[in-house]
């Protein structure tokens, strides 16, 4: 399911003006990491992806559906949105019924409803908490239940919205992995983050962003040996891109795996 | 001189059966600048909590031992004397702003009003921290219109125009652009440099190699290391408890291994890095 984005401008009722000129397509089943200073755009930007935000001039595409003609419910559908603070996200009583409101509302069969919700619980290694409160859980746990509430949808496509912010290692190698089953089920992924060693390391497509505008779109690697672009929407390439750089590599690297691959030559 | 003096530190939070904390002794200096890692639940906010005087006075809950901030006792202190000295910069930007108020210049200028700054110097303390803090341009925006790394700013900054003794910073740059965090901790180094003590609880190695004089890591309600970044940040106990390491750190040990990695001690910084490559 293809997303096409035309012109779009945003300005909100305060008069920031947020979106100023995007064009972008991303094509199903790709996995693409948005960066970029704060206050850039990237939430606005991905708001309009699920229609919670609607275009001030320009459109939105998702599939066939243009985001003006659908409600906000008919596009969480299509469009799985896992917010940077899960508290906005989060109302059940237990970890099972929130996980669970998503697809019972979808109307899938019971069967078919129970069966994502197990595998969401699965992915996001919640089964054992599924009678806990949310919110007796800590913040990375809580980050958890946000994304399997998601997860369980079965969208086309998932946007995360920030989702290392405050995560452990191994809680950080747990998304990497849910984004890795994502990719492997041939959904679109796409990941607002200031992690740029996470995007490096997850992603084949990166988007930066600065003051309402797309700087740099393309492959990973091309896009973050751009130190000097970068650094005007506040990013710094990767940890081991900005060493390769340094040692005089020719390629750029992003991962351990491309930095020894250079090393040894 | 020790200005933070925690003394076999020990705190259960209400109706949980585990401490939260275990038998913690840490002292640091004044002017120091000491950055807490560990993994999700290891202690860290806690610990921020307990030197902020939040634990046992806000959250309640048993605490054994003794904590002593710039000589008075925690647990013979009000919340509202002990906040003239310490200073709390939440992880959730979100829970710290006062919903009162409707500009960042007005947020900032919250604390000074509820202490009876005289309105002049006050107006002059929020701009001085606005301008250290690089968020002059949003003072007359909506606290709730901003974004996550700028509300982180405006948090940082609404504490640091109290002027604490004592800075305690709950994973202050985590929604933050990478360079803007670069920009934060040169900013608290700066505060440190000026005789601020400083804890900061932080995932970010890199920053923290860079910028922390110590760093301790706490695991499980333990402090399981202390020392410099350098020391603890290359420990194998780390990698071994699933503590977040620098790149380099884990590059240059895969390198080792290969015997590609040429320097002497493993690195924690780009600097050290290079050097160890180079060779």
């Amino acid at each position: 399911m293809r997303i096409e984005i035309r012109d779009l401008n945003f300005t909100y009722p305060t008069g920031v003006e947020a979106l100023r000129g995007i064009s972008l397509t991303i094509e199903s089943g790709e996995q693409v990491a948005i960066v970029g200073q704060n206050g850039a755009g990237k939430t606005t930007l991905v708001k309009h992806l699920n229609g919670l935000l609607q275009p001030t001039s320009g459109t939105v595409h998702v599939g066939d559906w243009n985001t003006k003609e659908h409600s906000v419910a008919k596009m969480a559908r299509r469009v799985g949105y896992v917010f940077q603070n899960p508290d906005e996200q989060l109302f059940s009583k237990n970890v099972g019924t929130e996980v669970a409101f998503g697809p019972r509302n979808l109307g899938m069969s019971a069967e078919q409803a129970e069966r994502q919700i197990k595998d969401a619980l699965t992915m996001a290694e919640l089964s054992d908490k599924t009678e806990t409160n949310p919110y007796d859980l800590s913040p990375t746990w809580r980050k958890m239940v946000a994304l399997a509430s998601v997860i369980a949808m079965d969208t086309n496509i998932v946007i995360f919205d920030e989702p290392t912010t405050g995560q452990d290692a191994a809680s950080s190698a747990r998304i990497a992995n849910v984004i890795k089953v994502l990719r492997e089920r041939g959904k679109t992924v796409i990941t607002i983050t200031h992690d740029i060693d996470f995007c490096a390391e997850n992603f084949e497509r990166v988007i930066a962003m600065s003051q309402g505008q797309i700087l740099l779109d393309g492959k990973a690697n091309d896009v973050l040996g751009q130190d000097e672009i970068l650094a005007t929407t506040y990013v710094d390439p990767p940890q081991l891109t900005r060493l390769g750089k340094k040692l005089g590599f020719k390629q750029t690297v992003r991962n351990e795996e491309e930095f020894l691959g250079e090393l040894k030559k | 001189m020790a200005i933070i003096e925690l003394k076999n530190v020990s705190y259960k939070y209400p109706l949980t059966d585990s401490p939260a904390l275990k038998n913690i002794n840490l002292q640091v200096n004044e002017g120091e600048f000491v950055a807490l890692i560990g993994p999700n639940g290891a202690g860290k906010s806690t610990l921020c909590y307990t030197i902020a005087g939040f634990v046992p006075h806000f959250f309640k809950g048993e605490i054994s031992g003794t904590v002593e901030v710039a000589g008075s006792e925690s647990s013979k202190s009000n919340l509202h004397e002990w906040v003239l000295n310490v200073g709390l910069a939440f992880q959730n930007p979100f829970n710290q702003i006062s919903g009162a108020k409707y500009t960042v210049f007005e947020e900032l200028a919250f604390g000074l009003e509820n202490i009876g700054v005289p309105r002049d110097e006050m107006i002059q303390r929020v701009n001085d921290a606005m301008k250290l803090t690089g968020i002059s341009d949003l003072a007359d925006r909506s606290p709730y219109s901003l974004s996550g790394g700028q509300q982180q700013r405006v948090a940082l900054t609404s504490i640091l125009v109290m002027q604490p003794k004592v800075l305690v910073l709950d994973e202050p740059t985590s929604q933050m652009d990478p360079i803007g965090t670069r920009e934060v901790f040169g900013v608290i180094r700066a505060m440190a440099e000026r005789g601020m003590t400083v804890l900061m609880a932080e995932h970010k190695v890199e920053w923290i190699a860079n910028f922390a004089d110590r760093v301790v890591a706490l695991h499980d309600g333990e402090i399981l290391l202390e020392g410099t970044p350098q020391d603890v940040l290359t420990s194998d106990l780390l990698v071994e408890k699933a503590f977040g390491i620098s790149r380099y750190t884990s590059v240059a040990r895969k390198a080792k291994e290969l015997g590609l990695w040429k320097g002497n001690r493993l690195p924690v910084t780009l600097e050290e890095a290079m050097d160890g490559f180079a060779r």
